[in-house]
């Protein structure tokens, strides 16, 4: 009875044991291929766009309404107890702290994130990843180093605008819709928030690009089978970078803020 | 030379390679032929060294290529080329990109000098007015011979065909088959294919080496191999369901 109860622990645990030492395999690879040349900089460039500038106008849109609807939340909740007037610090806080580098990421996540499991994981069923290989490069060079480092460059920048914006819809709901004092709603935004929270948050932004990164590459990269296979490494590196983000989240928050 | 030694390879429970031995001259054109699944893309893929052997040696030139760096490793890939079966061509570049691919990467000339030779070898293999097309443009020849313009740009000295001429029909199958040929005479190279085609087989092999149960079992030129009393290649080659090779299923 206990020799099965441990084989079967043994049995469950195996798969997922063995899928995270490969993530960390393939980050060694990464650390160590990074600093040597050549440098895919054109290829850097073009992920940069994909993840970075193409998934702007959704972590816009996904900012501005977040910044209103946080606003219009606790403008109304605050108001019971007659302190309306820290919307503007909720929202800062909110946004720079926690909304805008968790939505981003996982905006990033769901949209390019799936894009270079579905891109590799195809390269990868139909013999391109070992066409490379044939023809003497190296495919996590060439392939995945510069998706890792545009993650890790653009996720931050995206935060940026995220915070921005997010602010700027709070700003709107609560001063323009909801007529609250502009000069109290911008006193309490910048009397509240610190550098420190700006920083905080974009530390978390590095994370989370390089977490989804190397998370969705890993499972286009090994994809096995046909076109299902594509199909579940696609579904697998969102659902798993979802996770990634979420838990690791609160680790990182437990840490910086403490 | 190539010389596979005591080869075993196993994927999970699958125990595809079983100690197989083949030895493959300076120049020579040598066809393993096979069932599918039976394991020949196995043997493509441990000659390049993309997979390694569970257990055996893979030599080239006398250095066993399993036991080399992922740098040295490289530097033996450069004097391969390799066609796939589905040309595997990298469909987010052109035409004369696929084929000029090696050369960016690995040499430090300018993209006209590139697209200039990567025209010569598509010349080379019979297409003209196609490098500025998408691999998604071509049809399955044309993709087939787009792979082939990319294998030996870099001018290989060894060139892998794997199926080679599956998936087309007889009078182009024929065509890659000149090819395969020309390849070989035009710039002297050492060529292993991978088919169950015979009359392919026939028509560029110097050596058929036949793969059964994860052996070499019969080695020989094409009039050897025609003749053969051994009935698991007289089986293989007269394809009759009935004989010692199992269908499965049945």
């Amino acid at each position: 009875m206990f020799v099965k109860l441990i084989e079967y622990i043994g049995t469950v645990a195996r798969k997922p044991i063995e899928e995270i030492g490969r993530i960390i395999m393939l980050f060694y690879s990464i650390l160590k291929l990074f600093v040597r040349p050549p440098f895919e900089i054109k290829h850097t460039i073009k992920q940069m766009l994909e993840i970075g500038v193409k998934s702007l106008p959704v972590v816009l849109i996904t900012a501005v309404f977040t910044g209103m609807v946080l606003a219009l939340q606790s403008y109304t909740g605050f108001k019971r107890f007659g302190a309306e007037g820290l919307v503007g610090s909720v929202v800062a806080l909110s946004m720079t702290r926690e909304l805008g580098p968790v939505l981003t990421a996982l905006i990033v996540a769901g949209r390019a994130g799936a894009a270079m499991a579905a891109e590799l994981g195809t390269m990868r069923v139909t013999e391109q990843i070992d066409a490379l290989e044939t023809l003497a490069i190296n495919p996590i060079k060439y392939l995945i180093i510069p998706r890792f480092l545009a993650s890790l460059i653009m996720l931050p920048a995206l935060v940026i605008v995220s915070d921005i914006v997010g602010i700027l819809g709070g700003y709107f709901v609560t001063v323009i819709i909801l007529k609250a004092n502009v000069t109290t709603y911008m006193r309490m935004t910048w009397d509240y928030l610190e550098t420190q929270d700006i920083y905080n948050g974009l530390i978390k932004a590095c994370f989370f690009g390089a977490a989804l990164s190397l998370v969705s590459c890993y499972r286009g990269f090994y994809t096995e089978g046909g076109a299902e296979g594509v199909g579940k490494a696609t579904t697998g590196a969102v659902v798993l970078s979802f996770m990634t983000i979420l838990i690791s989240d609160y680790f990182l928050s437990a840490w910086l803020f403490e | 030379m190539i010389e596979l030694i005591d080869i075993h390879k196993s994927f999970g429970k699958n125990y595809v390679l079983r100690g197989l031995n083949l030895k493959i001259n300076k120049g020579e054109s040598v066809v393993v032929i096979g069932g599918s699944g039976s394991g020949k893309s196995v043997i493509l893929k441990h000659i390049i060294g993309l997979l390694k052997p569970d257990k055996g040696t893979v030599m080239i030139d006398n250095s066993d290529i399993s036991k080399l760096s992922e740098e040295e490793l490289n530097e033996v890939r450069k004097r391969f080329g390799m066609l796939f079966q589905s040309a595997a061509l990298f469909d987010s570049m052109g035409v004369w990109e696929n084929v000029g691919f090696g050369l960016r990467q690995h040499t430090h000339m300018h993209d006209e000098e590139i697209k200039e030779i990567a025209i010569k070898k598509l010349k080379m293999v019979g297409l003209v007015n196609v490098e500025n097309l998408m691999p998604s443009e071509l049809s399955g020849g044309m993709r087939k011979r787009v792979g082939l313009a990319r294998a030996i740009a870099m001018e290989p000295e060894i060139l892998l065909y794997d199926e080679p001429t599956t998936g087309l029909d007889p009078i182009l199958a024929d065509a890659i088959n000149d090819l395969i040929i020309n390849m070989r005479i035009t710039l002297n190279i050492t060529s292993v294919a991978i088919t169950h085609d015979m009359k392919s087989a026939y028509k560029i092999a110097d050596r058929i080496a036949m793969l059964y149960n994860g052996v070499i079992v019969g080695v020989g030129t094409p009039d050897e191999v025609r003749n053969t009393s051994d009935p698991v290649i007289r089986q293989f080659i007269t394809g009759s369901a009935s004989g010692p090779i199992k269908v499965e299923g049945r």
